[in-house]
């Protein structure tokens, strides 16, 4: 490892622009003659729109537009797709209802947009969409999973009878039933995976510039896949051929899912741009990110785990209501099924499992994938499972997940997914040993002399990132492929450009993908960039998203870095007059092996250019690109325990410490990889203590600001102590797992276990308030 | 309209700006000042920090008029130069930033933060507690705020040594 190679902690090459205040995100970007957008939005969970009348806001001085769902529809720009067709138990494919960008007839969740105000200023526009009387005639409404499958429910799409969308199943049903029928113990548990508003600290924006004489768009937005939207935009949504349509998605203020998706307003700024002839810029603000960015988890589950008299696993029952809000966005059939269900097996050797989703339409804004999208659910599932059976059991949590632990690799589950490699046990040891688990009892006995009640919890958690095999993900109904690209640029002097189709908006790419060139050439870092978030630029790329930039992207980068190295070779070995073989790379030059003979890097570079004297038959110039498609998913793992302390009078709950010990293969950026995580655990410790997208009977949002909904903030949640236990991925040749998610996906289920271990009951939902705790805590 | 008078990182400026117009469209709109940007409109996630007078305040919750007269800095007027604010060189050295779309707000807040408890003298020592509860007012969704805290404690050390130095 150099400096700046693989393994090093190199501050990030990024952060000048954004410590400066030089950051570009989406709203700080002015076209001439650019006008603004302003929405009007249902007030309303479910109704008809009878009527819009805008005669007033058009005669307000600077009202270019209002133009209506019904113009949008008329124009046959196409209604929201969902990119991965399910299949349910009965072999009928889902069911989906239309989702027009503006709705011309029917308004099914608060906040969908009806029409849009284009005027010369955002307070113009707004100030006409209040000009702007629109009709509607209110239908009763329905927010809850199980309201909305019950007889009699209001029904939300013709298309979807009984609001379910489908009704899926994995696993083996009869090896499930039998292994419970030999269970020498059955324990159950129903638990409600709170609904989430992701919160990127960056509303979402759009810019929409067509060119008239060109026929040409260009669409700046807050996108973590710009060429995906390029796509969608283009294949389904018909705004332009791709090649008249550029997508730049410049800096972006995070992420965690909501911005893979395209949404109802970067469509109506595109079509509008064509309509009014003029640049149109829409900047969503809190209360819209609240009603319109795609929410997550919102699973109500019912399991059953049997065990033998060794408390052995022998078989898992889940059955899962999803709901999917008002329509199904572009990802969101798969969140439930194939990114939850396959990681039911958890750590643990289970030789038979069941799982029954049944996804759901209901009055509120739609969900899909938030941070770790469906593998937080089932990890938190699982090890509450496994909490409440140790309880049950009479056994130690941590000794009963490591009766149960797979030890050996490969692993086949039942439910698709073959784990490559682990070692569950060296990170649950690392995270007992990390907390002092074996000093907790003298610690609750001195907490509790105290007046506070102290526990522990534990949550082992695995996910599948890596995402995916182009071929598996196809087989399984995903209508994209997964694979990532690369494009190295070598310039005449010997600086180097790496394009990529990933996408960073946090994740620190700029430094980390430098880092590999650094290791392979012996190059700085400052003579290389990273190219990425623009489709005029990058060929192709499927964006960031399942902790898949490092395992996928970085790979594509070196197969490319590979090819490049290949011709470099041959051309320092011309320059040299030595065979291509004997030509090793050392610190930024190309020696021959075993003698003091060398070229530098950059003259290696030159020669490829100047084509003065290169190897006969060979082209000039020092260029190559890659795609590479992962072979499998990739499996991250490891322990977390939280400690925690609750005060009975109050219900308030104080961390004590918190340990994580992760195995993500190899770290490319040990203190990017801990910032990862970092992040992670507070969502995930967000999620169980503060977090909850709620809506009341009606469908009215109660929680659409930060006013209502409880975000962490510094002071809810504790420093982090971090380690990292490792095998190396064998999948890909970095031996990368991804680190983007874990911390989302294994806190929730550390902090809930530590709570009801403390409290002494093991029923309580999240998010955990002090009311609830205090509520749970004086039950009868 | 009304014409607004202030002076933003040391220069003297006029704009005529709707009577409406908040501090942060002035700054940003009017201005082309963007490092200082609007996280939630409800003055809840302090990504909208800028120094009015040497004072930390909100700009997307201020009227520019009330900003009329006074001397506002925003995070495009702390660095001298090419020289860093020692509190932008510990946010990048101990990685308290990711999309760095709450950083601009969490440097104005810290700094405040740390020039009242470095005013306080000898006693006004900041630790992890002091610094998480003053960082209330700003939200970050990245960090987890771990490494945002260590910087923090790290840029108040820097700051006392500069302090003394000058």
């Amino acid at each position: 490892m150099g400096v700046e190679g693989i393994g090093a902690r190199v501050v990030r090459k990024e952060d000048k622009r954004f410590i400066t205040g030089k950051g570009r995100y989406v709203d700080d970007i002015k076209l001439q003659g650019m006008t603004h957008a302003h929405f009007i939005r249902s007030p309303h969970a479910h109704a008809k729109v009878k009527g819009i009348d805008s005669s007033a806001a058009l005669k307000m001085p600077g009202v270019v537009a209002v133009l209506t769902g019904q113009e949008i529809v008329d124009d046959k720009v196409g209604n929201l797709i969902c990119g991965w067709a399910i299949t349910s138990k009965d072999g009928s494919p889902m069911k989906m209802g239309a989702w027009p960008a503006m709705a011309p007839e029917t308004v099914r969740f608060v906040g969908q947009a009806v029409a849009v105000v284009i005027a010369e200023s955002k307070n113009l526009a707004r100030d006409a969409a209040e000009a702007v009387v629109v009709n509607y005639e209110e239908l009763p409404a329905v927010a809850d999973v199980h309201a909305a499958i019950k007889s009699g429910a209001p029904q939300l799409h013709p298309e979807a009878p009984g609001n379910q969308v489908y009704d899926w199943v994995i696993g083996d049903e009869g090896a499930a039933d039998a292994a419970f029928a030999k269970a020498a113990n059955v324990v159950k548990l129903d638990v409600t995976n709170n609904r989430l508003a992701p919160n990127a600290m960056e509303p979402r924006a759009a810019i929409a510039d067509y060119d008239s004489a060109e026929e040409h768009f260009t669409l700046y937005t807050t996108s973590q896949n710009p060429h995906v939207a390029r796509l969608v935009l283009s294949a389904f949504y018909n705004i332009a051929p791709e090649h008249k349509l550029r997508v730049i998605a410049p800096d972006v203020g995070g992420g965690f899912g909501s911005k893979i998706f395209i949404y109802p307003e970067e469509m109506v700024a595109l079509w509008a741009s064509k309509k009014v002839g003029r640049p149109v810029k829409w900047t969503g603000d809190r209360t819209e990110a609240f009603l319109t960015d795609a929410h997550g988890r919102d699973h109500v589950t019912h399991a059953e785990m049997a065990f033998d008299a060794n408390n052995k696993i022998t078989g898992l029952k889940v059955k899962t209501y999803a709901n999917f809000g008002a329509y199904m966005s572009l990802f969101s059939s798969s969140v439930p099924t194939y990114l939850y269900a396959t990681l039911l097996s958890g750590q643990y050797n289970i030789p038979a499992i069941h799982a029954e989703v049944i996804g759901v339409y209901t009055n509120t804004t739609p969900v899909d994938a938030y941070r770790g999208a469906g593998r937080p659910e089932a990890s938190y599932l699982i090890e509450r499972l496994m909490e409440t059976a140790a309880r049950q059991l009479n056994v130690d949590p941590a000794a009963l997940r490591r009766t149960n632990f797979i030890t050996q690799f490969p692993h086949q589950t039942p439910v698709i997914m073959a784990y490559d490699v682990g070692d569950f046990n060296a990170s649950l040891d690392a995270a007992m040993k990390a907390i002092d688990y074996a000093g907790f009892p003298a610690r609750k006995a001195k907490a509790k002399a105290d007046g506070k009640l102290r526990g522990i919890g534990v949550s082992c958690y695995i996910e599948a990132c890596g995402i995916a095999p182009s071929k598996a993900v196809g087989s399984l109904g995903a209508g994209v492929g997964l694979w990532e690209s690369a494009e190295v640029r070598v310039n005449p002097v010997g600086t180097i450009e790496i394009l990529t189709g990933s996408h960073s908006h946090g994740q620190g790419h700029e430094t980390t993908f430098c880092q590999l060139v650094a290791e392979r050439l012996g190059v700085p870092i400052s003579q290389v960039s990273i190219v990425h978030g623009d489709t005029d630029k990058v060929q192709f790329g499927m964006g960031t998203y399942g902790s898949r930039s490092a395992a996928v992207g970085l790979t594509a980068i070196l197969k490319a870095m590979e090819k490049m190295e290949s011709k470099a070779k041959k051309i320092a070995a011309h320059a040299l007059e030595a065979s291509e073989g004997d030509i090793v790379i050392e610190n930024g030059e190309f020696k021959v092996a075993g003698t003091d003979k060398a070229i530098a890097f950059p003259m290696v570079a030159l020669a490829a250019y100047t084509a003065h004297n290169l190897p006969d038959g060979m082209e000039p110039g020092l260029k190559e690109s890659a795609f590479y498609d992962p072979t499998n998913f990739t499996f991250p793992a490891g322990t977390y325990i939280c400690e925690l302390e609750v005060d009975p009078g109050t219900g308030k709950t104080s961390f004590v410490n918190f340990v994580a010990a992760d195995d993500f293969g190899r770290l490319i950026n040990p203190m990017i990889v801990e910032g990862q995580v970092h992040g992670g655990l507070v969502q995930g410790i967000g999620q169980a203590l503060l977090e909850h997208a709620i809506y009341d009977s009606n469908g009215q949002p109660v929680t659409a600001s930060f006013m209502d909904y409880a975000m962490p903030r510094a002071d809810d949640v504790p420093s982090f102590n971090l380690s990292h236990t490792t095998t190396l991925c064998p999948g890909n040749p970095l031996g990368i797992k991804g680190c983007g998610e874990a911390g989302a996906i294994g806190a929730s289920a550390a902090v809930i276990n530590a709570i009801t271990d403390a409290i002494g009951k093991n029923n309580l939902e999240m998010p955990a308030t002090p009311d609830r705790v205090w509520r749970t805590i004086h039950a009868a | 309209m009304s014409t607004v008078k202030l002076t933003v990182n040391g220069k003297a400026v006029a704009v005529d700006v709707e009577d409406r117009t908040l501090l942060v469209q002035l700054l940003r709109d009017h201005l082309n000042l963007t490092g200082t940007h609007v996280g939630c409109d409800t003055s809840q996630c302090g990504a909208c920090v800028v120094h009015m007078d040497g004072k930390a305040v909100k700009s997307c919750t201020m009227l520019a008029g009330q900003a009329d007269g006074a001397n506002v800095t925003t995070i495009e007027g702390i660095a001298k130069g090419d020289e860093l604010h020692p509190m932008q060189a510990a946010f990048r050295d101990n990685h308290g930033l990711q999309c760095g779309y709450c950083t601009p707000g969490m440097i104005m807040s810290a700094i405040d933060i740390v020039h009242r408890h470095n005013a306080q003298g000898s006693g006004g020592r900041l630790d992890e507690a002091t610094v998480r509860h003053e960082l209330e007012g700003n939200i970050c969704r990245c960090t987890g705020y771990h490494n945002i805290v260590k910087a923090v404690l790290d840029a108040a050390g820097r700051m006392k040594v500069s302090q003394a130095a000058e």
